[in-house]
């Protein structure tokens, strides 16, 4: 210590120190930054597989999204979106988008699964950032009551506690979540598609995901315990009913009871 | 006037005259002759109807024998499933509509088919009578003049005085229902606490936040830490206190001088409850920054420190100022500068109270 004190006067010694912090902050930042990046890029792709995406990324995409994906007037930049958010987009028929709105319908798929997977590896070869789940955390085989809780606190708000959807604002809406795959529920998360925000790892683990996966799927192949859900749309759907149906048999009685017999 | 096209002839235009309003007085039609019903008039129609309402009544033994089936014979132990949960729901419901129906419509088809229906007119009641007035009017007169109470005013006044103060005892239990909220709903979870800052943290788990954690475009839903430690009032301390994070580009947010370090690299805390009637505001649209909330469609918009740009409410949602400690986590470095949630009748007060 005696020798380090001696030191610190030393022509040297501002820099030895400025150099100690600079290493210290980049440091940290690289942990901070790798919060969404630990297992991008897992799967192997090969180099031709980001040729022919690029190619067809040229064809199909690059109206809007611009070359090499750096973004247009029509459309942001897909650098750094990662191949979880071709997946999603291109693998829900989101895009390539059909028309300009508020918000981009989902729709049959115009790639197959072959072409989706090079395009991903394209725009993933542009930056890092969220991959497609490894198989295990989609499989719906996590605690589908700890998913429950999830769900509640996260996405009950938009997609109804029921996973029906909703209404947003101006035309725009969060869409029911019947049918749709573990893998594709995983991705939006991971990548916040259009107005949904980003749930990131940090905010909800792989296992949480996987939970709430677990809890969709199970309440998808369970039905609603109390019949008929008509649309689990709440107070709207229930009380057209009741208007119509209750009322109508209602005062089907009643011409019944006043009416005279033949 | 007087151009009628019908042809009838015209008269002065003066109103009608006291001869021409005096009509024939209006006939009694009397009752429809009655007519038979084919129960009536066919024993084999009124047997057939006979054995409808048998039917009927029937259906309701059936219904209730299904009820009691569903009830006792579906095993909803420990290896049923939903299935036999909506099973049973199905079974106990059908079979109460049919028990109750069955006698319902039964009794209504006997009435209806085979009960005499012989219409019947039944004279109108004289309404009231002067005598009866009068005796009414003698009965109050003799109570108020053998009860004395004009004469003896002593009585009078202390019977006013008894009644006048008999529902003091009620104001005195009411006034017990419970503590006045006072300040209550002023002050929030998040005030720092023996000059340690609260840490903002996950909902449902409870785990604090780093700054680093919120990426842009995230929304995370927070709790006050220690919150999910508490063990009374819990519920009415996450009611009030809940808050919605998310991350936006700095340039994007608008902050008034005075709320310029509220916010941490683009990363903002608002209330959750709707200034309107304390709903949950969460519908966050990440690229538009609007908070929609579901029960009234009032909209917030995130870059001008959530004003109200669609809706009911009246007020923008209330922010939570966050700072960053010495480990990296999101800190809320005071309460809300101002009650969260709908308007109360103090609520002002609370308002200066809080800005004094």
């Amino acid at each position: 210590m005696k020798a380090l004190s001696q030191k610190r006067r030393h022509p040297m010694a501002a820099i030895a120190l400025l150099l100690m912090g600079l290493l210290v902050t980049g440091g940290l930042y690289a942990v901070a930054t790798t919060v969404n990046q630990a297992k991008a890029d897992t799967t192997s792709v090969s180099a031709s597989d980001v040729e022919e995406g690029g190619k067809l990324f040229a064809a199909n995409c690059a109206t809007c999204h611009g070359m090499g994906a750096s973004g247009s007037q029509a459309g942001p930049s897909l650098v750094g979106v990662g191949a979880a958010a071709v997946d999603f987009q291109v693998g829900t028929g989101r895009m390539p988008m059909q028309m300009n709105g508020p918000q981009a319908y989902q729709k049959p798929a115009q790639f197959n699964e072959e072409q989706t997977r090079k395009l991903a590896a394209y725009v993933a070869s542009l930056g890092p950032g969220p991959a497609i789940p490894e198989e295990n955390l989609v499989d719906g085989k996590g605690d589908a009551s700890a998913g429950g809780e999830l769900f509640r606190v996260n996405c009950a708000m938009c997609h109804n506690a029921a996973a029906a959807g909703g209404a947003l604002t101006r035309g725009k809406f969060a869409p029911a979540l019947a049918g749709v795959s573990g893998e594709h529920i995983y991705e939006a998360m991971v990548t916040g598609p259009q107005n949904m925000p980003v749930f990131n790892d940090s905010n909800i683990s792989p296992e949480g995901k996987r939970d709430i996966i677990s809890f969709l799927k199970t309440i998808e192949a369970n039905g609603s315990p109390g019949g008929a859900d008509l649309g689990a749309l709440g107070p709207v759907s229930e009380g057209l009913f009741v208007w119509i149906a209750g009322l109508g048999v209602i005062i089907a009685f009643t011409i019944w009871l006043t009416s005279r017999t033949s | 006037m007087g151009n009628h096209s019908d042809g009838s002839p015209n008269h002065s235009g003066t109103v009608a005259t006291a001869g021409q309003s005096e009509v024939a007085k209006f006939q009694d039609p009397g009752i429809p002759p009655h007519r038979l019903r084919l129960a009536d008039t066919d024993p084999r129609a009124a047997k057939r109807a006979e054995r409808q309402v048998a039917l009927l009544f029937g259906s309701s033994v059936v219904g209730t024998v299904i009820f009691l089936v569903a009830y006792f014979a579906i095993d909803l132990g420990a290896d049923s499933t939903i299935g036999t949960v909506r099973l049973q729901n199905a079974l106990l419901g059908l079979g109460t509509a049919f028990a109750m129906l069955g006698i319902g419509t039964g009794i209504v088809h006997w009435a209806k088919a085979l009960m005499p229906d012989h219409e019947v007119s039944e004279e109108r009641h004289a309404i009231r009578t002067e005598e009866d007035r009068q005796a009414a009017v003698r009965i109050v007169d003799d109570i108020v003049e053998e009860t004395g109470i004009k004469r003896r005013p002593l009585i009078r006044n202390t019977l006013l005085g008894a009644v006048a103060l008999a529902p003091l005892p009620a104001l005195a239990i009411f006034g017990d229902l419970g503590p006045r909220p006072d300040d209550k709903l002023a002050h929030t979870m998040w005030a720092p606490q023996d000059g340690k800052l609260k840490r903002l943290a996950r909902d449902p788990d409870g785990t604090p936040i780093k700054a680093a954690d919120v990426t842009i475009g995230s929304a995370f839903h927070v709790i006050p830490e220690g919150l999910n430690e508490m063990h009374e009032g819990k519920l009415d301390e996450k009611a009030k206190s809940v808050v919605l994070l998310m991350r936006l580009n700095p340039e994007e947010l608008n902050p008034s001088p005075e709320r310029a370090d509220w916010a941490y690299n683009g990363i903002v805390a608002y209330s959750k409850i709707c200034t309107h009637v304390g709903c949950p505001v969460a519908l966050y649209e990440q690229q538009t920054h609007h908070l929609l909330c579901p029960c009234h469609q009032s909209t917030f918009d995130l870059t001008q420190q959530c004003k109200v740009i669609f809706g009911p409410a009246s007020r923008p949602l209330p922010q939570l100022p966050i700072a960053v400690d010495s480990e990296g986590y999101l800190v809320a470095t005071s309460d809300f500068h101002e009650p969260v949630g709908p308007s109360y009748w103090e609520r002002e007060e609370h308002v200066r109270n809080n800005n004094a």
